[in-house]
């Protein structure tokens, strides 16, 4: 019954169409019969009745074309009719069976939660969440930091995170910078590092413990957060307010935030140099990067990274501090004309340069890669001016490309000159969705749109997304900074737009052995810089060679300053060159967005001179 | 106070000037905008211009977010708005409840350091607020909370 009715459906206003079609094409034979109409033409091949002159058999081929038409097209959507039908059957049949199907698997993938859970999750059904309140999607510290301020703003508050690593969240800076400078031989599995007051802290922002088991999420009486690792969502449903798992799992949401962060870039050299090349090449972000570039750096002869921006150069420091002990070669290179080129005047970059060759690193500068092979157990790497590098392992820090693959499925817009996903000033990218972190292209009120690829950045966005998403409607305003250490005796904070291309202007003092950012840790008891900004960063700093007090030099030195970065002559940035503690009034400068006639006064407010 | 222009005129992209301590001894003369204290942007210190606790200061830490975070703010809370004179000699209950909560996790609430004990912590917290709420500073060294560290 239903399939005549279907088609009966189907074929009616076909039916009414045709049949209308019929009459007006009589119509016009009727009133135009000394022209016959040109598309019946090939209709005439047809067999029709043979009576009645050209008007009749027009009508017959047409209604017999349009019938046989009609017929085909109804049969042929029945048919996709009832598959589909067949299709949603057993697609609902398959979705009830597959909680119970699931219970297993949460209790094994659930490793660093709740250690007393796993047993009772085996033996009940434990079924996995369905809904979140609160949803965040990426586990690393814009994340963490928006669940933080969810838990905070919102009492009893149920957050679950999904992340398609396997950790749970955890920093980044360390990873580049402390764990290095660790002595600690089992560093690679502890992955704690020495802070300043020189207590060792892990980089996981939060012991497992913390963290509820996404089975207990719905029904623990205070919330909490839980975190599904192994995860990745592949699909974001807008309307709807769900999201689709890896595994097929569908999560609903009230709120939503995507922090997903991004996957380091690679060189197009590179990707085409095949598998041999591939297998000695680190694409360094992540814990695991970390655990291989180390055993790299204690088996291998040689290293090279590619790269002079702050990663690349970070850890050129680090491994530049290990050759001498482990026999390594440590290479750097890069296009610029010094490190941080991007980053920092001129003068400066150079004097950093000088810097990162004394922590015992080759700096090829003005390096543009043209191609690399693997030769007779060497990875050689060509450069564009004819210089060749021969080298164990490549390590490549060329930038980072924003993770936006859910903008398709969701239909969210992706900015054009910066990348990362478009959101306002209040980090939102539709009703119920934010986005922060380094996905993040959003409006900076005093600075413009922009898109911050830094930690600090990570936490101060998380924290605002996650006020917003429980109801503050605050733009981006407390500006986030960032912070680098070369060695012992190159270390700055910097905040706002730090570009090279700007216009500076720098206001130097000479530096005494008292102003490195070894001195400054040790002496300031509480203001660590990137403490006193964010809680839970990491500020320590290398125990290595002790700072020299620098000779009286012919050339200039650049011991500790100001620099200011200009934009139509306000301050849009500034660069605290081995002065510390003074960030606040950085900040304050910045937000005034005022035009100040004599820079020099400004600097005044930094008390460089003084500790 | 020496300029340097980089081998260029005073038209240069990188201006170096090198200052000595005299050169900076006097006061500035720089301008700076005046705060507005009840700035909703602002991210303040641990109490709020309304006179609420911040639950969101970085000071806190993982506080007021982590399992015992109910009982935590119930004790803070009580403990704020105390007006006996002993303060908050009437929350004992929150305080114990907040106890029992911590020593569930003994991995987030470490127990053995008496700097970072409860009462005490909250009591540096409320002497950090009472300092006038200075936008342009952060409430936030020396009051780290022992989840964090």
């Amino acid at each position: 019954m239903f399939k005549c009715k279907a088609a009966w459906n189907k074929l009616a206003p076909l039916a009414r169409a045709s049949s209308t079609l019929c009459r007006q094409a009589g119509k016009r034979a009727v009133f135009r019969h000394e022209r016959t109409p040109q598309f019946v033409q090939p209709a005439h091949m047809s067999s029709g009745p043979s009576g009645g002159g050209g008007e009749n058999t027009l009508y017959f081929v047409l209604v017999g074309a349009t019938c046989l038409a009609g017929g085909a097209y109804a049969y042929s959507t029945l048919v996709g009719d009832r598959e589909r039908y067949q299709q949603r059957i057993t697609e609902i049949e398959s979705r009830s069976s597959k909680p119970a199907a699931e219970p297993s698997t949460p209790a094994k993938t659930q490793l660093e939660t709740a250690a007393s859970e796993p047993a009772s999750a085996a033996a009940s059904p434990a079924v996995e969440p369905t809904h979140a309140p609160y949803l965040l999607i990426g586990g690393g510290t814009a994340s963490f930091a928006a669940a933080r301020s969810i838990r905070a703003r919102d009492p009893g508050a149920r957050v679950l995170i999904v992340t398609e690593e396997d950790d749970l969240p955890y920093m980044r800076p360390p990873l580049s910078k402390e764990l290095w400078f660790s002595d600690d031989p089992t560093v690679t599995e502890t992955l704690c590092f020495k802070q300043w007051n020189g207590k060792e802290r892990s980089i996981y922002f939060q012991p497992p413990s913390f963290y509820v088991s996404p089975t207990e999420l719905e029904s623990v009486e205070n919330g909490g957060v839980a975190v599904l690792t192994g995860r990745k969502v592949m699909h974001m449903d807008v309307r709807g307010n769900k999201v689709k798992l890896s595994d097929g799992t569908e999560i609903s949401y009230d709120k939503c935030l995507i922090a997903t962060g991004g996957i380091p870039r690679n060189l197009q050299v590179i990707e085409r140099a095949g598998d041999e090349v591939m297998k000695r090449t680190t694409l360094f972000r992540k814990i695991e990067d970390f655990k291989a570039l180390e055993k790299v750096s204690r088996e291998l002869k040689s290293i090279t990274i590619i790269g002079g921006g702050f990663l690349g150069s970070e850890l050129a420091c680090a491994l530049g501090r290990r050759s001498a002990d482990l026999g390594l070669e440590v290479v750097q290179m890069f296009p610029e004309k010094g490190n941080m080129g991007k980053v920092l005047p001129e003068y400066l970059s150079n004097w950093t340069t000088d810097k990162v060759k004394k922590e015992g690193v080759k700096v090829l500068t003005e390096a543009v890669v043209k191609n690399v092979t693997y030769k007779e157990g060497k990875v050689e790497i060509k450069l564009k001016d004819g210089r060749v590098v021969k080298t164990d392992h490549v390590v490549a820090a060329v930038g980072l490309e924003p993770s936006v693959e859910l903008a398709k499925s969701a239909g969210l817009e992706i900015d054009s000159d910066f990348g990362g996903f478009r959101v306002n000033a209040e980090l939102q990218a539709r009703s119920n969705i934010w986005v922060a972190g380094d996905a993040a292209c959003f409006y900076d009120i005093k600075l413009g749109r922009r898109r911050v690829e830094h930690h600090d950045h990570a936490v101060v966005s998380g924290r605002l997304a996650g006020e917003n998403m429980t109801g503050a409607r605050k733009p981006y305003w407390h500006q986030s900074m960032f912070w680098s250490d070369l060695g012992p005796d190159v270390g700055y904070e910097a905040i706002g737009i730090v570009d090279s291309s700007l216009p500076t202007v720098g206001v130097f003092a000479k530096a005494t052995a008292k102003d490195t950012p070894k001195a400054a840790t040790e002496q300031s008891g509480t203001g660590i810089r990137s403490e006193s900004e964010t809680e839970a960063v990491a500020g320590s700093v290398a125990v290595g060679k002790a700072a020299p007090t620098p000779p009286p030099q012919q050339k200039e030195d650049y011991g500790k300053g100001v620099i200011f970065y200009l934009r139509d002559k306000v301050v849009v940035g500034i660069v605290l060159w081995n002065v510390f503690n003074r960030m606040p009034i950085a900040r304050k400068i910045i937000k005034d967005g005022e035009e100040h006639a004599d820079l020099n006064e400004v600097a005044k407010l930094f008390n460089i001179h003084e500790e | 106070m020496r300029k340097l222009y980089n081998y260029c005129d005073q038209f240069c992209k990188d201006q170096i000037i090198f200052v000595t301590k005299e050169d900076h001894e006097a006061p500035s003369n720089a301008e700076l905008v005046e705060d507005d204290p009840n700035d909703p942007y602002e991210d303040h210190g641990l109490i709020l211009p309304n006179g609420d606790i911040n639950w969101n200061c970085p000071c806190l830490g993982g506080m007021a977010s982590g399992p015992c975070g109910q009982q935590f703010k119930d004790a803070f809370s009580c403990f704020h708005n105390s007006k006996e004179e002993v303060k908050g000699s009437e929350c004992i209950d929150f305080f114990r409840g907040m106890q029992e909560c911590m020593q569930k996790y003994p991995e987030l609430y470490p127990q053995e350091d008496d700097n970072e004990s409860a009462p005490s912590g909250e009591a540096e917290a409320e002497a950090e607020a009472v300092l006038p709420a200075d936008s342009t500073k952060e409430v936030a060294s020396g009051t780290e909370s022992p989840a964090t560290s």
